[in-house]
């Protein structure tokens, strides 16, 4: 799978497609559910990887950190992703 | 177990040292959710308090008093999950205030034992921080070492011991192995003056990167690797969370189970009625005719009777339910349900409050304060109830089993009283969804919260702690059924052979239940229900599977000893299809549940709430079951 982006366009968890890892850059949310998030491994740095997911695409799981955390697409929206080189994206 | 027991001098460990006066010394169990604080307690303790494998089990304290070598006491405090100090759910309020002294009952806690998912050390150490800051000796307790070494994973408890300057124990709390350092950890905290040298370095409480940084290079200095992502776990999910498989999975287990309810237990149910029957004609044999037999007989043993003889189908949906919850897999039906919640205004973490209702509404009830949001937790509580929970099953399974042909639908794999009573189910579930859509689009609007859930890694199920539940489950039905249904089962009795006629018992319609059933028949007979029902309808407000209790003795004064034709078929002469269907249904909605109605009291913080509840839920059972009596007539 392939994913075609410059370097301006935002790219979020919510882009990642199964099997797909990103890196955290930051949290656009308010900031009690940022810090919720970020104690449950969503930290700016962190490798996420996109897993599987409910049957309609929503929510999905990602792994962070050793673990497995549910979100709904449009809090993963929120989740900003440093732009990848297309090689590191599997 | 709870010693209500004020620890009033609120301080720091360091001031007087409670146990030198002979009280208790007062240990809290803090952790991550689904770190497996629970399952260290009940070991620690000797309690059974419930475990499962999916976060947010655990929504109160529980007090425990640990089983130690030594003379001194030592109570263990166990604890809602929690991710920081800084709560956001009810539960974890709890842990908040416990740990901060805030709770009067339990005081300010001596000791902390920390629990750490060992498989996850680097993110569960983030509470490493505000836990150690709370200055009170700790223990860190390194959880499921036997998954940290079967997935490769090391560490140096040593090393991690002199970073963090506290004690460290690698356990596993479901095998017990290295226990003993926990217990050494408690007698010792007993005996040793609590001072605790706040050498280490910790980042600043609010700085979640800056804790996550900190708890790296804790690890990472304790030599951690860690273990292998869960593989199991993944071929699971990659079924179970699999577009088409997922769903299909889903539907297929439910099916199992609603079918093995009318195909495994009934042979066992069948022997246990000819037992009571057999053993009933025996003790009546035993006894000289009159009064006493009466009593015992057609009062007590039938009545009491007809009601645990439903046990063993109860124990088979209990054995489903935690073979679900201990596995994990209650977390992915969560996330699958989540879609669907959203489109009735709730999130997939209802889901799990909703599916625990099919046991029972009071655990279902308390274990919505996991959900943050304070109205989609009021709406989640006051939806519960339309779960079908196990008091339903047994008056569901005896109007199935009396009214309902076991004609095959799909074979022998699925008959059409396992549909009717899938049927039941999902119109409970249905009725729930609905009353959620419209409270959440009327009097409980809120903004959109968004749906965070940790997926566990899929476990066995721990087939000793799933026999204890089955077991305690046993023991609370028997309970029940020798209280409050031998209550209410005397009562009727009584009732039903009142006034005396000329020194005897009266014909059942003058007695004091007749009249009072005829009274009522007014009200109920548009339902299709005569004045027996209505009696038991009456009695079912206690609780509901009291109806079947109130039925069977009736029926028996009506037709004394030998000539009892069995509940059944009784049964079946009283009411038609249509009132059978309306009675079910009646059944499905009305809120009859003591237990209930005063858990809401309790969660909401006053009346308003439960009678709204109560009252919503009768109209909402009184209408239908006339529609259905209706329909039933006007089709056949």
């Amino acid at each position: 799978m392939q994913l075609s982006f410059n370097n301006d366009s935002v790219f979020s968890l919510r882009d990642l497609k199964e099997g797909q890892t990103g890196v955290i850059h930051h949290l656009n949310l308010p900031e009690d559910l940022a810090c919720r998030l970020m104690e449950l491994g969503f930290l700016p740095g962190m490798e996420v990887t996109a897993a599987k997911s409910a049957p309609s695409g929503d929510p999905r799981v990602f792994r962070v950190d050793g673990a497995e955390i549910a979100l709904r697409l449009e809090t993963a929206a929120q989740l900003l992703l440093f732009p990848l080189p297309l090689q590191a994206v599997k | 177990m709870s010693d209500c027991h004020p620890n009033s001098p609120v301080g720091t460990a360091t001031s007087t040292r409670k146990s030198d006066a002979g009280e208790f010394y007062t240990v809290a169990l803090v952790g991550p959710p689904n770190s497996g604080k629970t399952t260290l307690f009940n070991r620690l303790t000797g309690l059974r308090q419930k475990v499962a494998n999916f976060p947010g089990v655990t929504v109160e304290h529980h007090i425990g008093r640990a089983i130690l070598d030594t003379e001194k006491e030592v109570r263990i405090v166990d604890l809602p999950g929690v991710y920081s100090l800084a709560p956001r759910s009810e539960d974890e309020l709890v842990t908040h205030d416990i740990l901060h002294g805030l709770n009067a009952d339990v005081g300010k806690p001596d000791a902390v034992l920390l629990i750490l998912d060992s498989t996850n050390l680097n993110r569960h150490l983030v509470l490493g921080s505000p836990i150690l800051s709370l200055g009170l000796p700790t223990l860190v307790v390194l959880n499921m070492a036997d998954d940290l070494e079967r997935r490769g994973g090391e560490l140096e408890v040593a090393m991690l011991a002199s970073q963090l300057n506290c004690p460290v124990a690698l356990v596993s709390a479901s095998t017990g192995a290295g226990i003993e350092k926990v217990r050494q950890f408690l007698s010792g905290a007993t005996a040793r003056p609590a001072h605790f040298a706040q050498r280490v370095e910790l980042p600043i409480l609010q700085d979640v990167p800056g804790r996550r940084q900190w708890a790296g290079r804790m690890s990472s200095l304790s030599g951690y690797r860690a273990p292998a992502p869960p593989l199991w776990t993944r071929r699971i999910d990659s079924v179970a969370l699999h577009p088409i498989a997922g769903p299909i999975l889903f539907f297929f287990v439910v099916l199992v189970v609603f079918q093995s309810l009318f195909l495994v237990a009934p042979p066992i149910m069948d022997a246990f009625k000819e037992a009571m029957r057999i053993s009933g004609n025996f003790l009546g044999s035993l006894l000289p005719a009159g009064f006493v037999r009466s009593l015992l007989i057609d009062g007590i043993w039938t009545g009491v009777g007809s009601v645990l003889v439903f046990l063993p189908q109860i124990l088979f949906l209990f054995l489903f339910i935690g073979i679900l919850e201990d596995s994990g897999y209650l977390a992915r039906a969560a996330l699958i349900a989540d879609r669907t919640m959203r489109y009735f205004g709730l999130q997939g973490k209802s889901f799990i409050p909703l599916l625990s209702a099919y046991a029972c509404a009071v655990p279902a009830i308390m274990a919505a304060r996991t959900i943050e949001n304070k109205r989609d937790r009021l709406a989640t509580i006051l939806i519960a109830p339309f779960m079908t929970c196990s008091a339903r099953l047994p008056v569901y399974a005896l109007i199935i089993a009396a009214f309902i042909p076991d004609t095959p639908v799909l074979g022998r794999f699925l008959s059409l009283r396992a549909v009717t009573l899938l049927g039941l189910y999902a119109l409970g579930f249905i009725a729930a969804l609905l009353t959620a859509r419209m409270l959440k689009s009327s009097i409980l609007k809120s903004e959109r919260t968004p749906f965070i859930l940790e997926m566990p890694p899929y476990r066995m199920p721990g087939w000793r702690s799933l026999f204890m539940r089955l077991v305690d489950r046993s023991w609370i039905f028997v309970r029940r059924a020798g209280t409050v249904i031998l209550i209410v089962v005397v009562s009727i009795w009584f009732l039903s052979n009142l006034p005396l006629e000329n020194g005897n018992p009266p014909k059942i319609e003058n007695s004091i239940v007749g009249k009072v059933g005829q009274f009522i028949e007014p009200v109920i007979k548009p339902l299709g229900f005569n004045w027996k029902i209505g009696i038991g309808l009456l009695t079912s407000l206690a609780a509901r599977e009291v109806i079947v209790g109130t039925l069977g003795t009736i029926y028996a004064i009506e037709n004394p000893s030998e000539k009892n034709p069995g509940l059944q078929a009784a049964l079946q002469k009283d009411l038609d299809l249509g009132g059978a269907l309306a009675l079910v249904v009646f059944f499905a909605f009305a809120l009859q549940c003591f237990s209930t109605i005063a858990i809401v009291r309790r969660e909401t913080g006053g009346w308003k709430w439960p009678i709204v509840q109560f009252t919503y839920m009768l109209v909402v059972a009184f209408v239908s079951a006339f529609l259905v009596n209706k329909l039933t007539h006007w089709l056949t």
